[in-house]
């Protein structure tokens, strides 16, 4: 593990240079990876990962089950810091600030960057206090700002209609698609820049994911969302742009259009065709 | 992930397979016969036969011993029948009859005795049977209980008019009640139930109870004032040096205020005396079954009834009369009879304090240890340490938290805050603080051990949830971690407080007597002392059925008791255990 140098660059070599299409931002970035490595104790989980995350767009992280996607993700919000041995390597930077810097405070990085879980997990509380849980941990008391917030984070998670009379009720009484749903209003509710998701809809049915999926059209603009994802055709469909990942290395990454259908790297066309995964 | 069709797998591949298929199949073959333990398992109903066998004959075991209990602790104080045996010697005995056994009487005995009984225990094996009597008045005959052989009896009669009489002191007597006597003029009693005798027995009682309560509340207040000044005194010599102004200040005060108080006392003593001698002039006049005459005063009959003549409903009065006394009053007759109502409160404010205590140690340590702490060898070893402390003999704990505790800890309390009051120990004694202290040292592992579980089990989607909220680390865990684990920990609590609600050996060395002068709550500043020396109903049983001077008187006690003690400890049980479930209602909803 300590010849890390030389175990990170070969990757290159083996599967070729990321290959970068022209992304279809056009606000700048609000995200930028740079050069980064990770590692499980001794082993290595991702390899010199570059990229840039649009503001305002949809990213979708796809790629094969192991390659690395969620590691990516949780990485931006620093959730990998509960785990013990891991080390990173290299820069990720958030709206110009270093978020693994020395000094970087955790709680504020956090709060910028809101997550949504692969399986649902509300708390065991109200409906209404899940939602309000962002605003509670800051220490706001002001009712009526609470308040509000939760009908507005509510209608923005498109739950509100289905929730609004029994708001005081248990949040575990919800189906599983309205537990999602919860979990995004929860995430949105702490005003976050950038909306990380991890397979928010492989715990749902179909119509629950149509729904979610509706939503994350809704809340392009308002956020950056970075959504990971096994489905080619929910990728193809709620995402701006895609990055493909492949063992631990990013393989191709541009607008979603061109990844799809004019893929440059032979594993990123077998994947993207359904060929391996 | 490649998951083709087998027949499109190479010739040598398939071969493998097969050969691999054919070696097992023979290795099943072979140990079906070798290893007949294994096939006994695999069959199971032997086993299971066994298993279950044990399990019914334990629970059986603890059916029995429970029903026991309950079912001598019920029928203690229930009113029997008194006889009056006739014996051939002439001798006349009352009393209600206990149990009866047969026994083998020793040669001298057979060899005293008439022909014809002799021959009846000759054809029997040399056994005979007898009856054991409790016969009371213990202050003519210097015994409570007296066995009775068959052989000498004559004639048994159940007369209507023999009585049972409670008395506060000298046990129960049975016999008649002849006559009262006040101020000299004598006026029998003709009726078991003369009105005229309950009521003048109810006067007696309420003076009785008056007295009481003036040497309790109001001369107890003067005394406790009394030596408030004294300790004040104490404390003014201590501070000043001899011969000052301020310690001379303080001497005058003390003399003004004692001749206060003792002016005060001194009218307070008057009536008390007073009413003690109008007490004392109300006699009753007992006569026992054989006659022998008894002159008491009526204020120290608890309770008579003519045993023989009640009907279903008075029995049913007398019944719960002696249940009410039971819980509500203090003991009497060195725990005998009467109340255990300071042995109930006890074991019950030592039990809570134990909980106050044992909850938050264990809950922040092993919030501390699973949460905080780096996993590494020494967490291990401070882990398997406080496993083991439950192994530990529980009089250990007794002897530690003497030492540590009540001297160590309670002497410098005292040398610090009461110093006016050595060398008698405030703190310096066992006390219901220490000894809720050494119970929660007993049981903390317990708590701490459930509480770790608890929190292992908090699924980490909850607390990842809670972080990527942006939560802190403690608000994580007050907020979603705690609650998710408390009914983990309630669990904990509720073992925790069964175990010390029952347990007595370490409690007999930090704290507990047979017989406590004041409760641990009182009308005093401060108001709750938890110095103070308490009585238990665990060591209330030791002490009732082992250590009195006739364990035949304590034994319906020691069932009693024992019934008592295991309601209340299941009446906590079963409260901590309906809260544990609201909570867990609160927590645990359907996840999809
Ligand atoms: N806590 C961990 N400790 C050690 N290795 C880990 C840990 N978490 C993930 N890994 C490894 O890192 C690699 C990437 O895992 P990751 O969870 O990021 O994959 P993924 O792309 O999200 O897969 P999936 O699509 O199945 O969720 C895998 O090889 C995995 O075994
Ligand atoms: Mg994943």
């Amino acid at each position: 593990m300590n010849q890390t140098s030389a175990t990170a660059r070969p990757a290159s070599i083996e599967f070729g240079p990321t290959v970068y299409h022209v992304s279809r931002g056009s606000h700048g970035e609000a995200v930028e990876i740079s050069d980064f490595d990770l590692w499980y104790g001794a082993k290595q989980a991702l390899f010199s990962i570059s990229m840039g995350v649009e503001a305002g767009l949809v990213t979708a992280l796809i790629g094969p089950s192991g390659c690395g996607k969620s590691t990516l993700l949780r990485c931006l919000n620093r959730m990998n810091d509960l785990i013990d041995g891991l080390r990173i390597r290299g820069r990720i930077s958030v709206a110009g600030q270093d978020l693994y810097a020395p000094a970087a405070d955790v709680i504020a990085i956090r709060k910028q960057m809101g997550m949504v879980f692969q399986k649902p997990n509300p708390f065991p509380m109200t409906i209404f206090e899940n939602v309000a849980y962002p605003l509670r941990v800051d220490g706001i008391r002001h009712r009526a700002m609470i308040a509000e917030t939760v009908e507005r984070s509510l209608r923005g998670a498109a739950l509100w209609d289905e929730v609004k009379d029994r708001l005081h009720e248990s949040a575990l009484g919800l189906s599983g698609g309205q537990q999602q749903r919860l979990c995004i209003a929860r995430a949105i509710a702490g005003t976050p820049e950038v909306l990380l998701m991890d397979e928010p809809c492989s715990a749902l049915d179909p119509i629950a994911t149509a729904k979610i999926e509706e939503l994350i059209d809704e809340l392009r603009g308002q956020f950056t969302i970075v959504i990971v994802t096994h489905n080619m055709q929910q990728a193809a469909r709620v995402s701006d742009n895609v990055a493909f990942m492949y063992l631990g290395r990013l393989i191709e990454y541009g607008d979603t259009d061109t990844v799809f259908t004019a893929p440059k790297n032979e594993r990123t066309q077998d994947y993207v065709t359904g060929r391996f995964g | 992930m490649n998951t083709a069709p087998a027949a499109s797998l190479p010739e040598s591949a398939r071969d493998a397979n097969a050969s691999l298929r054919r070696a097992i199949s023979e290795t099943r073959r072979r140990n079906a016969g070798k290893v007949r333990l294994a096939g006994l398992q695999g069959a199971g109903e032997p086993w299971q036969w066994c298993l279950g066998g044990a399990l019914a004959l334990g629970i059986l075991m603890v059916l029995g011993l429970l029903l026991l209990v309950f079912w001598n602790g019920l029928v203690t104080f229930w009113p029997r029948p008194i006889e009056q045996v006739r014996l051939h010697d002439g001798t006349v005995v009352a009393g209600e009859p206990v149990r009866s056994q047969t026994f083998r009487p020793g040669q001298e005995v057979l060899a005293a005795l008439d022909p014809a009984p002799r021959s009846g225990i000759e054809r029997n094996d040399g056994m005979a049977a007898r009856t054991l009597y409790r016969t009371g008045n213990y202050d003519l005959y210097g015994d409570d209980f007296r066995w009775l052989p068959d052989y000498e009896i004559a004639e048994v009669s159940r007369p209507w008019d023999l009585m049972l009489v409670e008395r506060m002191e000298w046990g129960v007597f049975v016999g008649r009640i002849v006559a009262i006597s006040s101020g000299g003029q004598r006026a029998p009693v003709g009726d078991v139930r003369s009105p005229d005798l309950i009521k003048r027995h109810e006067e007696a009682r309420r003076r009785w109870q008056s007295i009481r309560a003036l040497e309790r509340g109001e001369i107890g207040a003067v005394n406790h004032r009394l030596e408030q000044e004294r300790l004040r005194l104490r404390r003014a010599s201590l501070a000043n040096p001899e011969g000052g102004t301020a310690l001379d200040a303080a001497r005058q005060r003390f003399a003004e205020r004692e001749a206060a108080l003792k002016a005060q006392h001194q009218v307070l003593a008057d009536r008390a005396s007073g009413m003690r001698r109008a007490h004392e002039g109300d006699l009753v006049v007992l006569a026992d079954a054989a006659g022998r005459e008894k002159e008491m005063p009526l204020g120290a009959i608890v309770r008579f009834y003519p045993a023989n003549d009640l009907s279903l409903a008075e029995r049913l009065g007398v019944y719960l009369s002696r249940w009410g006394e039971f819980l509500l009053d203090e003991p009497r007759e060195a725990n005998t009879e009467g109340g255990v109502m300071p042995a109930i409160f006890g074991t019950f404010a030592m039990t809570l304090l134990l909980v106050l205590v044992v909850t938050p140690f264990g809950v922040i340590t092993a919030l501390y240890l699973r949460e905080y702490a780096r996993q590494g060898r020494l967490v291990s070893i401070v882990r398997i340490s406080v496993n083991n402390l439950a192994g530990v003999p529980s009089i250990v704990y007794g002897v530690f938290g003497l030492g540590f505790f009540a001297y160590i800890l309670g002497g410098s309390i005292d040398q610090i805050f009461f110093p006016e009051r050595l060398p008698n120990p405030t703190y310096g004694t066992g006390g219901l603080l220490w000894a809720s202290l050494t119970l929660a040292l007993l049981t903390v592992p317990v708590v701490i051990v459930a509480t770790e579980e608890a929190l292992a089990a908090v699924p980490r989607s909850m607390r990842e949830g809670s972080l990527a909220c942006g939560a802190s680390k403690w608000q994580t865990i007050r907020n979603i971690v705690l609650p998710r684990a408390m009914p983990g920990i309630m669990t904990g609590v509720i073992l925790a407080m069964a175990r010390g609600a029952g347990e007595v050996a370490p409690l007999m060395l930090v704290g507990v007597v047979k017989l406590a002068p004041e409760l641990p709550i009182d009308g005093y500043f401060p108001f709750v002392h938890l110095e103070r020396s308490f009585m238990h109903l665990g060591f209330h049983i030791f002490d009732v059925g082992f250590q009195s001077r006739n364990s035949e008187a304590g034994k319906p006690m020691v069932f009693v008791t024992t019934l008592l003690l295991i309601a209340l400890i299941f009446a906590m049980n079963v409260s901590a255990i309906l809260l544990r479930n609201r909570l867990k209602r609160r927590f645990q909803g359907s996840q999809f």
